[in-house]
Formats: C-alpha cells, sequence, structure tokens
C-alpha cells in the first residue's frame, strides 16, 4: 500500500534554501519572484508594466528629495541611537534599513490620508511634516508623542503590538460611513504600518476581517523586516506575508523594501484603489532591520553578522545616490549639500534632546479624564502639597 | 411618567442619544437585524439604517479596537458585548487604547466610546455568561464605571454615558432586564437628570447603612423591607458610579449608623467592594461602631448555574451580615 506524502508547505520563502545554508545564511534575502523592484540594489532602474504608471510623473528634482528624505531620515535615526548610548534617551528604536520602506509609503500619502504607525515609524513622521525633535519625548520619557495627531493626521505610537490595525480599521470606516470613497482626487484614505511578527497578533488578522468586511479604504501596510525582535520570520508564517491578504479578500502585493521608487509606486496604487472604494488592500515591503530590535536589544545573540552584510549591499539609500549621479548626472555638491544638512540635522537634535526639560508632576495628573474626577484631582492636590514640601526645604 | 422595563428604558436612551446626535453609532454581534440577544437594540437598525447600527464581525477586540478608530474619525460608537464572560478579547484594546489615549495625546484625541456589557449572575446560564468583572475594569485610569440598577437610571445613565467625552464601561443588571419601573421623559432631561456619577440614597434608614450597586440594589432594598419586621432600618445606597466612586453619601450615611454593610454579586478580593470598605474606614474611622462587613459572591469563578443561588448574595445573606454588624 502506497504510503501518503508528508504535506510541504510550498515555498514559504521564510526558510534558507539550500544554497543558503551552504553559504552559511540563515536569513533570506531574495523576495521571490513577485516582489516589485524599480530600483535594482545596484541603482539599475527596471520596466515594471503594472507599477511604472504610478511613478512616471517623478522627476529628477523629485528623486533627489526623496534622497534627501532618506539620508536625513537614516541622520535622525543615528542620533537617536547615539543620544541614547549617551545616556541622553532611556531607548530607541532604529529603523536602520528600513528607510526606503518608510518614505515611499509616506510621500505617496496625501495630507488628508491617515496614517496609524507602530513605533518604528520615524521616517512616515518625517514624511508627515513632524520635525523628528518631535519624536524626542516618547524615548526620553517626556511624553507619550509630542505631535499635533489630528493636524498631521499621524496617529499617535501604538506600542502594543497589532492594536493600531483595528484602530486603523476603525478609522477608515468612518471615512467610508462620511462618503469619502470613490473619487480618485478626493477621495481619503488610511494607511497603517505594522511589523512582521504583528501579523501572528489576532487585532491584526481582526484588522484584515473588518477592513474586508466594510470594504474600509485601508492600506496595510507591512515593514517584513525579517525580525521579531530575536524570532525569525519562518516563527509566525509558513507562506509569504502578501499571500496571506487573498485569503481575506483583498490584494497582496510583495515590494522591494529597500526601494523608495518601488515603495512609492506600490502605496500610490494602493491608496488609489482604496480612494476608489477598492480597499482594503495588503502590501508587504521586504526589507531588513539593519539594527536590533531596540537599543536595549543585541542583536548579535542570535543572527549571523553574514545576513547583515549581505543585506548591506542593498542598502536603500546607495542605490539612489547611485542612480542619480550615474543615470542623471547628479553632480556631487548636491550629496555633500544633503549630508551637510544631515549634520546640520544632528546637531539640532542633539541640542534640542540636551535642552528639554523634566516634565512637571502636575503633568502625571493631567488629562486622565475629559472631566473631572475627585479620585484623581485629590491624589494629585496631595502629591503637589508633598511634593512643594520639599521644594520648601531644599529653597 | 411611563411605566417600563429595564430593557426598554435603555432601547429608548439609545434611541434618544441616536436621534440627538448624528455621529452616535451602535456596534456589535446581532445588535441589528436581531436587535441584540437581550433585544436591547431592538429596531434601531431599522430606523438609523446598517451605518448607524453595524452587526460587526463576530469579534470583540475588533469591536472596541474599530469604534476606537471610529472615535478617532469623531463618531461615538456605543459598543454592545453580548455577555460579560466575552468582554475580554476586548480587554486589550479597552486597557490599552480606548483607557490610554486621552492621557497618551493630552487630551488631543479623545475616545467618547460606551461599551454596554450585560453583567451578573441569576438567569441559569451557562459558563461565562454571569460574570461581574466590574472590578478589572474600576482598576484602569482612564475608565469610567458605572451600573445601573432601575429602568429611570438606565433611560438616562445610557444618554449620559454617551455624551461623555470619557469612555464609559457601562454596565446591564441582565437578571433585571425585564423589572418594571417608572421613567420620567416629561419633565426631565439630559441636563436635569440626576447626575451620571453620583450615588444616591434609594431608601433613606437610621439603622444601618447599605452600599451597593447594579442587581443587588433590589436584593438589598428586599432586604431593607424585611428587617423592618426586626426593627431595623436599613438606609441603602445605590453606587451607579463605580468609578469615580462617590462616597459622599456614603460616608454621610455612616457618620449617622455607624455601620456599613457593602454588597455586590462580583469576588471580593481585590474589588470595588474592598475599594468601598477601604474608603470608608480611612473617611469615617472614628464613626464606626463595627467593621465595615462585605456580602460578595465568593472568590471562585462562577459556579455551574444550579449552584448559583449559593453563590449570589441574597436577602438572606445580606440580613446575616446586618445582623453580625449590629451584634458587634
Amino acid at each position: 500500500m502506497e504510503q501518503p506524502q508528508a504535506w510541504v508547505p510550498t515555498d514559504p520563502r521564510a526558510r534558507p534554501s539550500r544554497d543558503q545554508v551552504v553559504k552559511g545564511l540563515k536569513g533570506v534575502d531574495e523576495g521571490g519572484p513577485e516582489l516589485v523592484q524599480l530600483l535594482t540594489p545596484e541603482g539599475e532602474r527596471v520596466p515594471d508594466e503594472r507599477f511604472d504608471r504610478h511613478v512616471a510623473d517623478v522627476t529628477v528634482e523629485e528623486l533627489k528629495a526623496l534622497y534627501r528624505d532618506l539620508v536625513l531620515v537614516r541622520r535622525a535615526d543615528r542620533e537617536g541611537n547615539a543620544l541614547q548610548r549617551q545616556g541622553e534617551l532611556g531607548i530607541w528604536v532604529p529603523l536602520l534599513g528600513q528607510e526606503a520602506a518608510q518614505v515611499g509609503s509616506g510621500r505617496a500619502l496625501r495630507p488628508t490620508d491617515m496614517a496609524f504607525p507602530s513605533y518604528r515609524e520615524h521616517g512616515v513622521a518625517w514624511c508627515r511634516g513632524i520635525d523628528p525633535t518631535e519624536l524626542l519625548g516618547i524615548f526620553r520619557g517626556t511624553d507619550h508623542g509630542g505631535w499635533d495627531f489630528v493636524g498631521r493626521r499621524f496617529h499617535p505610537y501604538t506600542i502594543v503590538i497589532g492594536n493600531q490595525c483595528l484602530n486603523a480599521a476603525g478609522y477608515a470606516m468612518g471615512q467610508r460611513f462620511e462618503s469619502r470613497v470613490g473619487d480618485p482626487d478626493t477621495g481619503e484614505a488610511t494607511i497603517c504600518y505594522f511589523g512582521d511578527g504583528a501579523t501572528s497578533q489576532g487585532d491584526v488578522h481582526e484588522g484584515f476581517v473588518w477592513a474586508a468586511a466594510y470594504d474600509a479604504p485601508l492600506v496595510f501596510f507591512c515593514q517584513n523586516n525579517q525580525w521579531a525582535i530575536s524570532v525569525p520570520l519562518d516563527r509566525q508564517t509558513r507562506v509569504p506575508l502578501y499571500q496571506r491578504a487573498r485569503g481575506y479578500g483583498f490584494p497582496g502585493v510583495r515590494v522591494d523594501g529597500n526601494d523608495v521608487l518601488a515603495c512609492l509606486a506600490v502605496t500610490r496604487w494602493a491608496l488609489e484603489e482604496c480612494r476608489t472604494g477598492n480597499g482594503p488592500v495588503l502590501v508587504e515591503a521586504f526589507t531588513y532591520r539593519m539594527d536590533s530590535h531596540t537599543t536595549s536589544d543585541d542583536a548579535t545573540r542570535y543572527r549571523l553578522a553574514d545576513e547583515v552584510e549581505l543585506w548591506k549591499l542593498k542598502d536603500p539609500i546607495e542605490r539612489v545616490r547611485v542612480h542619480l549621479s550615474r543615470r542623471h548626472g547628479v553632480e556631487p555638491d548636491f550629496f555633500e549639500g544633503v549630508d551637510a544638512e544631515a549634520d546640520e540635522l544632528g546637531e539640532r537634535l542633539r541640542a534640542f534632546c540636551r535642552a528639554m526639560p523634566q516634565p512637571d508632576p502636575e503633568r502625571m495628573f493631567s488629562e486622565v479624564y475629559a472631566a473631572a474626577s475627585p479620585q484623581v484631582d485629590a491624589q494629585r492636590a496631595e502629591y503637589l502639597a508633598y511634593h512643594a514640601s520639599f521644594v520648601d526645604e531644599e529653597g | 411618567m411611563a411605566t417600563t422595563t429595564l430593557a426598554r428604558a435603555l432601547t429608548d436612551g439609545l434611541r434618544a442619544a441616536m436621534e440627538r446626535d448624528p455621529k452616535v453609532l451602535v456596534m456589535g454581534e446581532d445588535v441589528g437585524r436581531l436587535g441584540g440577544v437581550f433585544r436591547i437594540t431592538d429596531g434601531l437598525q431599522k430606523d438609523f439604517g446598517e451605518q448607524r447600527v453595524l452587526d460587526t464581525p463576530l469579534s470583540e477586540s475588533g469591536i472596541i479596537g474599530a469604534a476606537v478608530g471610529l472615535a478617532v474619525r469623531g463618531f461615538r460608537p456605543v459598543c454592545e458585548i453580548q455577555f460579560d464572560g466575552f468582554v475580554f478579547p476586548g480587554y486589550d484594546q479597552i486597557v490599552s487604547q480606548l483607557a490610554k489615549l486621552r492621557y497618551r495625546t493630552q487630551g488631543a484625541v479623545p475616545v467618547p466610546v460606551v461599551v454596554r456589557i450585560p453583567f451578573g449572575g441569576g438567569i441559569g446560564a451557562v459558563e461565562h455568561h454571569s460574570e461581574s468583572p466590574e472590578s478589572l475594569f474600576a482598576h484602569v485610569a482612564g475608565l469610567k464605571v458605572v451600573a445601573c440598577s432601575n429602568p429611570a437610571d438606565a433611560h438616562w445613565m445610557i444618554q449620559q454615558a454617551i455624551v461623555s467625552d470619557d469612555p464609559v464601561i457601562f454596565f446591564e443588571p441582565k437578571r433585571r432586564y425585564w423589572e418594571k419601573g417608572e421613567v420620567d421623559v416629561g419633565a426631565t432631561t439630559l441636563e436635569s437628570a440626576f447626575p451620571l456619577h453620583a450615588s444616591r440614597v434609594v431608601r433613606p434608614g437610621s439603622t444601618l447603612t447599605v452600599a451597593t450597586y447594579g442587581p443587588m440594589v433590589k436584593t438589598c432594598l428586599d432586604a431593607a423591607t424585611a428587617a423592618v419586621e426586626d426593627g431595623h432600618d436599613l438606609e441603602v445606597i445605590d453606587l451607579r458610579s463605580l468609578s469615580p466612586l462617590d462616597l459622599g453619601p456614603v460616608a454621610a450615611s455612616v457618620r449617622r449608623t455607624g455601620r456599613l454593610v457593602v454588597v455586590a454579586e462580583a469576588p471580593a478580593e481585590s474589588s470595588v467592594t474592598a475599594e468601598v470598605a477601604a474608603r470608608v474606614q480611612q473617611e469615617c474611622f472614628f464613626s464606626l461602631e463595627a467593621p465595615v462587613l462585605r456580602v460578595t459572591g465568593f472568590d471562585t469563578p462562577y459556579p455551574p448555574s444550579r449552584l448559583e443561588d449559593a453563590y449570589l448574595p441574597d436577602l438572606d445573606r445580606v440580613l446575616d451580615a446586618v445582623d453580625r454588624a449590629l451584634a458587634w
């Protein structure tokens, strides 16, 4: 009698191939045949029948602007890391390596669109017009977010993994209920950021279900950076993440997350789908977390340096620089100018951070409730009097 | 004045709130076409449409999480959780997002969401359908927690909760849904109705103070009636608001009576009744003639329903505690 063959999942692209094992690589650096790429790591523009039209209007000046975004976002990120090392910040959450995914998608948004970040989206914040100084309070411990959440349409950072996917689904449902969906020019959409680890959370699954059930104009933008702290992608999924969308009844696209032009094109397409009523859409930006999960983490404990070296060859900034200089003859003085600007930004961030005042103890009690709470009010009065008694003694 | 059931008073209150503000949405499992398993939202979808009364996916985290997003967008969602024991998949969203968004954003992003939860036992139900989880919410900063006990309060408190800019966890005593009472829908208005976050003396008395809420209010009133035969004149206070607590009337009462019994269906440990006891002894230390006693459910999971009559505080257990307090 013939034995049934053991079922083996088809190419999950989350496990190393034989060749990679032989090469000593644990992780994966190839996005597979369906990866959307417009700029190769070598800076070559490659055609894409489906997505080219979404960036056909991007001029050299705009490409230069994207390059500037990438460099400045990276500098802000590196300054954040350094400020933590110097003891100025309690923690920093680095985005190193994910600049293109964030800038490409962030620059696809319109002011009327809404964005729900997780906690690593400093590059998206930049694209929403939020100064990097406004991010520092969270990591220095002076506030839980210091930007204009409503005006910038950039929700507070969500730290509990995956929660924001449902909040974004609700917001996008609201856009539909208010009839802001249908017109490609005036339509609104929402984008929600989360990582590969988050896809194992129930809230992300429920977010997919809800957005689909209500045809919500919501782009689920998953930055697959291959690692959920120390846990590689193959512990989260058997199939490539973008393919999960099909099970929920909406399209999923995997884009080269280190290719800012492809991220811009794919996100523009996804937002247009949503604006015109064809949402939701899942975009998986295939990228890599070049640094540790946070400054409290040590990635050398769980992944090989070879893997990081391999991804360095796919750097999101370098390919744009090469493309600009080789294909468009952009002169070195442009790049030097951007570097100088980055230096200024770094200096400004450092100075701002060091001058950030200690929050007043009253801040602890503020805005717990909209209406007065006798309990909190009493504790505030009692503590402030207690606190003042020490100030008097010292003074 | 109109005589109506507590269930119907809630329906009418929801209807009034939806008529008052087009941003008010009702959402939950089976709340639309069916009108909810307890029929509290009966007829609302027919009158307000599917975009204001949402039959949602079967997903409690989704109900709360989406409501938060809708509130960020400017809506005022009223969520129904079908039964007390089903709220826990949504507990993360309630604690992590609903309770904290205002504080996180220092008032820039209010989330005026109401979460309605039918709670408590006494209906012979299977597991997860008879719980009293109110203390798990009262402990969370940023949430307001209330429990109605009669049709008039149900009618006005649900409307007050909906206009509140704070998130409100709204507990409904499911075994009292069919109790009738008078609701003043003529002279009383939303503005003139008894305040949401205030406790109320529902039976004045002089011998001993009983503080309670939700389904136990009726039980305690019945106990007070029975106690008259023994010559005891109990003062019964309906706490109504569990967070914030309004203990002024309780303290004032205890200063007169010197004795307090706190009654609730929920287990005793780390509970609303514990909070009341701790704060009243702090406030009224020199007025107390006896320790504050509590009559509660036991510190066990809710038992199989054939045992719930033993688990739930009843008239006799309340009177037993009254006797012990008086004999101190």
